[in-house]
């Protein structure tokens, strides 16, 4: 299938007259023309963008920018306005079991009777089947994705005693557990400690080098340049996507965020050390 | 958030009343049911299952009260209890108009299956009509259940009026539904309980890694292909079922607290969902066994309200004495912390007030600390103080002698690792102020546990310039494991 888009809303003039539109096996995620709306009130517009595989994507933007609803969308979660989404040149039903998912951890109610290794082996309930149990040898596995985190010897621990950043390497294990090619991360790194968060970069690192690819919503953008080596700029609508080096700049991040952006000396200070350091 | 469901139950039952006080007509049995002392006869016939429509009772009441509990558990976690207290009192109605339209047509009108027919479209209808009034108006779903409860239930309570002055006396039984009464209960009718809770049973054991994983986290639930919308259906299903077929035996004011009370009491002894559901099914039969067993050698007490008052005596119980979240055990747990708290906060002060007289590692048993130096330090008052002093005694960490206190060589130790480990804390959390200090796991015990190594030598460092840093001395324990290493270091 050819990129025809038929060109009736203004875009920016960087946009790839391409974008979103490939069908090959070998892009990780391809957007192409999502809209999203709720209640009349539309959140997202004319997403599109193809990723490239084996990358580590931030997706940045300000509050109430839709970057959770991208994530959403992209899986069939809440119904969309318009768009085509294809994971691995397929529907996300039919490459459902190569797509990891790490929703936000405020999103659960972790008073939940249930035990971190519990959580974790909830990941493989797709691979167990319906209405068979879950047996040893998925909870060894569990148990090794609780080791890849960190926190193996909480396993059996009810997950409200867990920390902040205990529970949010539980849900990242659950991901892990599928053993996906794609992971998509809700912030993941909001609001944990410092241990945590090296963590959590560490599994990134690792996943990069095995060839998989990661899609992660970001907050904090003086670690942007560090953590992410592709970006994707959204407020309601693609600001810039692409490599870090290239679309990461001042001017974007002011298109972005606006006059609401402070902290754009800052940002700028940490892509020149990361200058520095390639 | 307990506190606030449980003023929405105090509501929803407020606005139930009215409708009672309306209709008193049929409700008056309520009031003269004067309880008479059972014979010894009766007594053992009954609790001897010597009669076969008493066993046929118990039988379904039990296996009853154990699916309401299995499926309770799933309901209670989806947050989603009240749902089928709204569903059992708009099946009033259904009940009601069910009984005239079977007797007009010439049937039975008290033929169990058409009344639940009736029960069901009803109930059913109430739920739709919640779910239209929530997504059409900006009403939540809290209000919706009141009105439809409560505006169903009336309906329901007027019909049966109507019926009654119509046709005097033949509608008679039908309140029966409203509060329960196992003795109208045919073999017949205990089969269809029988058949219903088997099938609940099974779908609750069936899709339980489903059904949890649906309660936990519908957005992964989602992601991961299970389809929501079918589960929740089921889900409905299920507690539509158990709530129509209990509504004989327990009635339909009361239903929702054989879903509800038994799988809230199963919560404080379990922190695992199997054996909660586990736990909610042996207390919802448990319950509704005594219940109706009470109800049947006292033939004026409704069985509904008896499985209820057995069920909330369990839940009582399980509250005050309940070994995980019970509030005996919290009470234990806190008390406990905060001895542990007393102690490292004696420890860290013995430790600081002897600190400047210190050389470093060496420990000089020497040091003395007096009470009144302790007291100001901290904001405890010289009982508790003393108690914590006490306590560090028996532990052999502390030795109090009079008015003064010294560090055993073990107490000197375990003071300056506390004080360091603190000291690390309150640095690091200044140093990593962006790191929000509700969401670090700060139990000092556990600081190397949490930080990476590299963070600890930082702190260190900047300790050591501020002249804060403690030279942890040797354990004496460490020293008698390892022997020559330790002296060497």
């Amino acid at each position: 299938m050819t990129a025809s888009s038929p060109d009736q809303t203004p875009r920016s003039k960087d946009w790839p007259a391409t974008a979103g539109s490939s069908n090959d096996a070998q892009v990780p995620l391809s957007v192409y023309d999502l809209t999203v709306a709720y209640h009349r009130k539309p959140v997202i517009w004319d997403i599109g963008f193809d990723l490239p595989a084996g990358q580590l994507v931030g997706v940045v933007g300000p509050n109430g920018a839709g970057k959770s609803t991208l994530l959403k969308a992209v899986m069939d979660l809440i119904p969309r306005a318009s768009g085509r989404v294809r994971v691995f040149g397929e529907s996300y039903r039919k490459n459902r079991h190569r797509v990891g998912y790490v929703p936000q951890r405020e999103s659960v109610d972790w008073q939940f009777p249930v035990s971190a290794l519990d959580v974790v082996t909830m990941g493989l309930y797709d691979e167990i089947g319906w209405c068979l149990p879950v047996r040893k040898k998925h909870r060894l596995r569990a148990l090794d994705a609780l080791r890849r985190v960190g926190i193996a010897e909480l396993a059996d621990r009810q997950i409200s005693q867990l920390s902040g950043g205990q529970q949010q390497r539980t849900f990242l294990a659950r991901a892990l557990v599928q053993d996906a090619e794609l992971y998509l991360m809700d912030e993941p790194f909001a609001a944990v400690d410092a241990a945590t968060e090296r963590a959590i970069v560490d599994i990134l690192r690792e996943l990069k080098q095995t060839r998989k690819t990661a899609v992660v919503i970001h907050h904090d953008l003086q670690t942007v340049p560090e953590y992410f080596d592709y970006v994707v700029l959204l407020n309601m609508r693609i600001v810039a996507h692409g490599p870090v080096e290239e679309t990461f700049t001042s001017e974007n991040l002011q298109k972005t965020y606006g006059g609401r952006l402070t902290l754009l000396d800052e940002v700028t200070e940490a892509m020149r050390r990361r200058e520095q350091a390639l | 958030m307990t506190a606030q469901r449980l003023l929405l139950f105090a509501c929803l039952c407020f606005a139930n009343t009215p409708h009672l006080l309306a209709a008193p007509s049929e409700l008056s049995s309520l009031t003269d049911r004067s309880a008479q002392w059972p014979s010894w006869e009766q007594w053992r016939r009954t609790l001897l299952l010597q009669d076969y429509n008493t066993r046929v009772v118990i039988l379904g009441v039990a296996i009853l009260g154990g699916a309401a509990g299995l499926v309770g558990s799933f309901t209670l976690l989806r947050k989603r209890a009240l749902m089928g207290d709204a569903l059992s009192h708009a099946s009033l109605p259904g009940i009601a108009l069910a009984y005239v339209t079977g007797t007009w047509l010439g049937m039975d009108g008290k033929s169990l299956p058409l009344l639940l027919s009736g029960a069901t479209i009803s109930g059913l209808f109430g739920v739709a009509v919640i779910l239209w009034i929530r997504n059409q108006t900006r009403l939540k779903e809290d209000a919706a259940l009141g009105i439809v409860l409560s505006v169903f239930f009336g309906f329901g309570v007027a019909v049966l009026g109507v019926i009654q002055q119509m046709e005097s006396g033949s509608a008679a039984g039908l309140e029966d539904f409203i509060y329960g009464k196992t003795a109208s209960m045919r073999a017949s009718d205990a089969q269809l309980i029988l058949l219903s809770s088997v099938i609940v049973m099974s779908g609750c054991l069936l899709l339980y890694k489903e059904l949890v994983l649906l309660c936990f986290d519908e957005g992964f639930a989602g992601s991961r292909g299970l389809p929501v919308v079918i589960l929740d259906i089921a889900l409905m299903s299920m507690v539509v079922l158990i709530t129509i077929v209990g509504l004989q035996a327990v009635g339909l004011i009361l239903m929702i607290a054989l879903m509800v009370i038994p799988s809230a009491a199963a919560r404080f002894w379990t922190e695992r969902m199997w054996w909660m559901m586990l736990y909610a099914a042996a207390i919802g039969t448990i319950g509704s066994v005594v219940g109706a067993m009470t109800s049947a050698v006292f033939p004026k007490l409704p069985s509904g309200a008896m499985i209820v008052l057995v069920c909330s005596f369990f839940f009582f119980l399980s509250m005050v004495f309940g070994s995980s979240r019970g509030v005996l055990v919290r009470y234990l747990r806190r008390r406990r912390l905060h001895r542990r708290i007393d102690r490292q906060h004696l420890l860290r002060a013995m430790y600081e007030l002897i600190e400047p007289q210190q050389d470093g590692e060496t420990y000089d048993s020497k040091s003395l600390v007096s009470v009144s130096q302790l007291l100001p330090m901290r904001s405890w008052n010289r009982g508790r103080l003393l108690r914590a002093i006490r306590s560090a005694e028996d532990d052999q960490l502390v030795r109090l002698r009079g008015e003064d206190t010294y560090l055993t060589r073990a107490g000197f130790v375990e003071g300056a690792r506390l004080t360091r480990q603190h000291r690390m804390w309150e640095m690091y959390l200044i140093t990593y102020a962006e790191v929000a200090p509700g969401l670090v796991d700060r139990d000092a015990d556990d600081i190397e546990h949490v930080l990476e190594p590299e963070v600890i030598d930082e702190l260190e460092e900047l300790l050591e310039e501020q002249k804060m840093r403690i030279h942890v001395p040797v354990s004496p324990h460490d020293l008698a494991i390892t022997g020559d290493q330790g002296a060497a270091s």
